[in-house]
């Protein structure tokens, strides 16, 4: 019995292939699956937003304002550029899971106040190559602008829009510096942070000083006696997108 | 000695050449002089020895960044015992209010330009420039 040549090098190619991939299948098969780091353990913060009572608000924009105010927000008129940190979004948009072909015209197209949710398993900060964003022990969703290379995975991860991209340097939109909150620069993501430095300060979230119609309700999920927690035991909540686990700390009332 | 013009006259224009650049710098104003910054008249202590400000201010105000922005840690102990918060236009442009007098002095000299400004605002610099 002969071996041609070509034939012993192809079975000798092969051999190689199933010797190797057995390796290379072991090793993806062991990659663990993503497991959510559980929901911190002392102070949780988290949000309330009662829909109604900002729906009868009307035209209310104090919210936005207080917070574009306070952290040098750009005013961007291109919807590209736009850079975001609490906005008003249609509840079809806001809550596409929820969506029925006859929704009650309470709801119908009306705006719903969204920000980050500074959730519990945030996309953003697993795919963060830099660690410029990184979740807290309180439960806010942090950013390190020094540090952000401006990659936009987050951008991309985020599954709420809630994070923004400088695509030019933001001081020209911004129509009033307030010079005790840095600006940004161009190339550099932010979002809401939840307002951590005045919660350092022992403030709330300056949204939530600034809402009149006490529709944003701010406080610690882990305590039964804060007022989201009571809020929540006498409502029905619902959050974004709850489908893709992400846990969101940002409950509404509708 | 026929040639004696063209000596001299090389011989001039030779000097003018190696002494140029005594010429260039006294033509652009410019000194071996260090820099002067001015320093507040409000406070006579910083937050660390002077020695250790003119020298590592840098690696300060890094870690204080750090601290702030990724530790929650505000609070500051300086050698000498008094407190401040870790903050740089709260802590340090409160006493050194005049960065192009201050901040900009030592660093035009020094030929570095941190970004520190891209983001942070310098309060003097807010004015006229509308940045």
């Amino acid at each position: 019995m002969s071996v041609s040549r070509r034939a012993f090098l192809g079975t000798a190619g092969l051999s190689a292939l199933g010797l190797t991939s057995k390796t290379a299948l072991d090793a993806f098969a062991l990659q663990p699956p993503h497991e959510p780091a559980p929901a911190p353990a002392g102070t949780r913060w988290a949000m309330v937003i009662d829909s109604k009572k900002c729906l009868e608000a009307g035209d209310c924009t104090k919210c936005l304002d207080a917070c574009h105010r306070t952290h040098n927000v750009p005013a961007i008129a291109n919807r590209a550029h736009e850079v975001k940190w609490i906005w008003k979004e249609p509840f079809e948009h806001a809550f596409p899971s929820l969506q029925t072909d006859y929704p009650p015209d309470a709801l119908r197209d009306k705006p719903v106040m969204v920000l980050c949710n500074h959730c519990d398993n945030p996309p953003c900060v697993r795919v963060c190559p830099t660690q410029a964003t990184w979740k807290r022990s309180d439960g806010i969703v942090m950013m390190d602008w020094h540090r952000c290379i401006g990659c936009r995975y987050c951008v991309a991860g985020c599954p709420y829009g809630s994070r923004s991209f400088n695509w030019s340097d933001p001081r020209p939109s911004i129509a009033q510096i307030t010079p005790d909150f840095p600006t940004r620069s161009k190339g550099v993501v932010e979002k809401c942070t939840f307002c951590e430095e005045r919660l350092a300060k022992g403030e709330p979230p300056a949204c939530v000083a600034a809402c009149q119609a006490k529709a944003l309700v701010f406080g610690n999920l882990n305590d039964p006696e804060s007022d989201v927690r009571s809020l929540l035991r006498s409502h029905f909540t619902i959050r974004r997108k709850p489908e893709l686990g992400t846990r969101p700390a940002i409950y509404y009332i509708v | 000695m026929r040639d004696r013009h063209v000596i001299i006259a090389a011989l001039v224009v030779f000097v003018g050449l190696l002494t140029f650049p005594i010429w260039y710098a006294r033509a652009a104003g410019t000194t071996a002089r260090g820099p002067e910054p001015k320093l507040p008249a409000t406070e006579k202590t910083c937050v660390m020895p002077v020695e250790y400000m003119r020298a590592s201010h840098m690696a300060l105000l890094l870690t204080w960044r750090d601290d702030v922005v990724r530790r929650q840690d505000r609070a500051y102990v300086s050698p000498d015992g008094k407190a401040y918060t870790k903050s740089l236009t709260g802590t340090c442009l409160r006493c050194h209010a005049n960065k192009a007098e201050f901040c900009d002095r030592c660093h035009t000299y020094a030929g570095v330009t941190p970004y520190c400004w891209d983001c942070h605002v310098a309060p003097a610099s807010l004015k006229g420039s509308g940045t």
